[in-house]
């Protein structure tokens, strides 16, 4: 059954379908009416689920590691500074391989204060050890905030699902609802391996030593530094899960592409535009009209961020002249981040070919800058004629 | 009018529901075959009484460009007092089409590269047994009798489903007067 609503409202219909357990959550713009809705959900008995308000985003990620530790399904939002505020948690949920899925609703960080859309906020949550996944459009958010929950338990690792703030979560389109049987079908009850009981007290995740050490057991237990590498091996092979969660989706739902990328006209393309979430849609019509003048482009969404795709994406990108792409954030100091990430996968997986594409970096719609797409598809144009600069080029600045 | 893509932009006051109105058409365009139907609000500033702004696009097919409306078809305004306030026409395409919600008479307006449409939506709604200054779902019948769209059946349905709890029959007759009522210009 198809529906008209808003991102925030898709994203809250894919939690309630997913019979989360607990939701806590703090408000803040552009994130609050999906909490909102949660919270009328539950309220109204529709859901069945402990809802708990907190005084903090700080607590409220503390409160999905302990329901999540108790063997809860726990979901959270945030976005910009609520994110930065539980920088300190999320890594926990992480390091305690803990199945929480949060979306982030991507809005700028201060200062200054500003409450609109770009992404550096979860790009600054790059490396903290959570999968995360960027969406273009509702039915993306609806769909992958259903696949987060059944990845995330399956390899024990939390997930943010991203997705552009007022530009996706307050705008209205149509979506396709999935129904609460085939959810069922899909998503089978949450159940952990090992959770918190109060019959078996335990303590988890207290001092790890250095070095492996004997256990209570008088078993060799992992030191720190194991436990920290297994956590970056089952990442890089959460990119199979992530294929078969793809996969499984298909059969039940009929919907299903490439889990890592979304690439539009990039076959016969000499240049690709590379970008996270919506802009990467607002690129297609641009494509479409550069096409029209007889210039070979395309444009490719990356969907997985963490863990990177980077075969995927240095396959996708094999004998292209550019790779042109569009930011929303950047690693002030340097680039964007998503550039940085792509010159190492094109380094990694073409280099011995000999054939290295350039790769042009944009930034634009920082702070929610308005992107015209006569903007966009002019700077487009202007990176198929050769890379504009080896430094970041800013659109749309008005200095 | 190319009927195959259409962007109307709303003009009106913060809790006055030009989103709501917006929403009932984009609902009775997608199931009228308009597979891409975005509406997109503007964003950050809303308060109550303040000029606020809503995009919405329709399309036969679907719609990736999520970016505001810059040159829009129909303009739709839900105060004529915004005419003083904002730029309502800016970027109406020549020939475009402003349906106004005003108490003056249609002869009172002269817009020159324009079509207008005209009807006193704040006395009609009245009329129709619904509290002062909601105007919301009347404007959308002199939308429909400035535009012949989306035909005003599938939007009365689209009104008293939305608003299934709030006093249906009488926002949708408030939809269907002022449809009688508007005064168009060819």
């Amino acid at each position: 059954m198809h529906i008209i609503e808003n991102g925030n409202v898709a994203a809250a219909l894919g939690v309630k379908l997913c019979r989360a357990n607990v939701i806590a959550a703090y408000p803040i713009t552009p994130q609050t009416p999906l909490t909102e809705r949660l919270s009328e959900y539950v309220e109204s008995g529709e859901m069945k689920a402990e809802y708990i308000p907190v005084e903090s985003e700080h607590s409220a990620m503390a409160v999905c590691i302990a329901a999540s530790s108790a063997g809860a399904r726990a979901f959270t939002a945030t976005s910009a500074n609520g994110l930065l505020y539980m920088h300190e948690q999320i890594q926990w949920a992480s390091g305690a391989r803990l199945p929480i899925v949060m979306c982030v609703v991507n809005r700028a960080v201060g200062a200054p204060w500003n409450v609109w859309n770009d992404q550096q906020d979860s790009i600054s949550q790059r490396d903290i050890g959570w999968i995360q996944i960027y969406c273009s459009d509702h039915q993306q958010i609806i769909d992958t905030v259903i696949k987060a929950f059944w990845i995330a338990e399956k390899v024990s690792i939390p997930i943010m699902v991203c997705y552009d703030g007022y530009i996706l979560s307050h705008t209205y389109m149509p979506f396709d609802l999935p129904g609460q049987e085939e959810v069922d079908a899909f998503l089978p009850p949450f159940k952990p391996e090992y959770a918190l009981n109060p019959e078996t007290p335990a303590n988890l995740n207290t001092v790890t030593l250095p070095d492996v050490r004997l256990d209570v057991q008088g078993e060799l237990a992992h030191g720190y530094m194991e436990i920290r590498y297994l956590l970056q091996e089952e990442l890089r092979t959460t990119l199979n899960v992530a294929a078969e969660a793809e996969k499984r989706f298909a059969e039940i739902f009929g919907r299903g592409s490439d889990p890592y990328i979304e690439p539009y006209r990039c076959d016969d393309a000499d240049y690709v535009a590379v970008g996270l979430g919506s802009i990467t849609y607002q690129l297609r019509v641009c494509v479409d009209a550069l096409r029209k003048e007889g210039i070979k482009v395309g444009v490719m969404g990356v969907r997985f961020y963490r863990p990177f795709p980077d075969a995927a994406i240095a396959n996708a990108l094999k004998g292209k002249k550019g790779v042109i792409v569009f930011e929303k954030a950047l690693s002030y100091g340097y680039e964007g981040a998503l550039a940085s990430d792509l010159k190492s996968a094109l380094y990694e997986h073409l280099a011995g070919s000999g054939v290295l594409p350039f790769v042009q970096n944009f930034i634009l719609g920082i702070g929610g800058r308005e992107i015209r797409t006569d903007d966009l598809t002019q700077a487009l144009r202007t990176a198929t004629q050769g890379r504009v600069s080896t430094e970041p080029t800013w659109i749309g600045l008005k200095l | 009018m190319n009927k195959d893509f259409i962007e109307i932009r709303w003009h009106g006051r913060g809790g006055q529901g030009a989103i709501t109105a917006a929403k009932i058409v984009a609902g009775a365009a997608f199931i009228s075959g308009y597979e891409g139907v975005v509406m997109a609000p503007t964003f950050g500033t809303e308060r109550r009484g303040a000029p606020v702004m809503t995009s919405l696009k329709i399309s036969k097919k679907k719609i990736y460009d999520l970016s505001p409306i810059e040159i829009p078809d129909i303009v739709v305004v839900l105060d004529h007092l915004l005419l003083k306030e904002a730029d309502v026409t800016h970027g109406l395409k020549p020939g475009g089409i402003i349906v106004l919600n005003t108490p003056k008479p249609y002869e009172s307006y002269h817009f020159k590269d324009y079509r207008l449409a005209t009807a006193d939506i704040t006395a009609i709604s009245v009329e129709a047994g619904l509290p002062h200054g909601m105007v919301n779902t009347g404007i959308i019948g002199s939308l429909e009798r400035a535009t012949n769209l989306l035909g005003i059946d599938i939007l009365i349905k689209g009104i008293e489903e939305e608003f299934s709890t709030r006093k249906p029959g009488k926002n949708s007759l408030a939809a269907k007067i002022a449809f009688e009522r508007t005064v168009a210009g060819g």
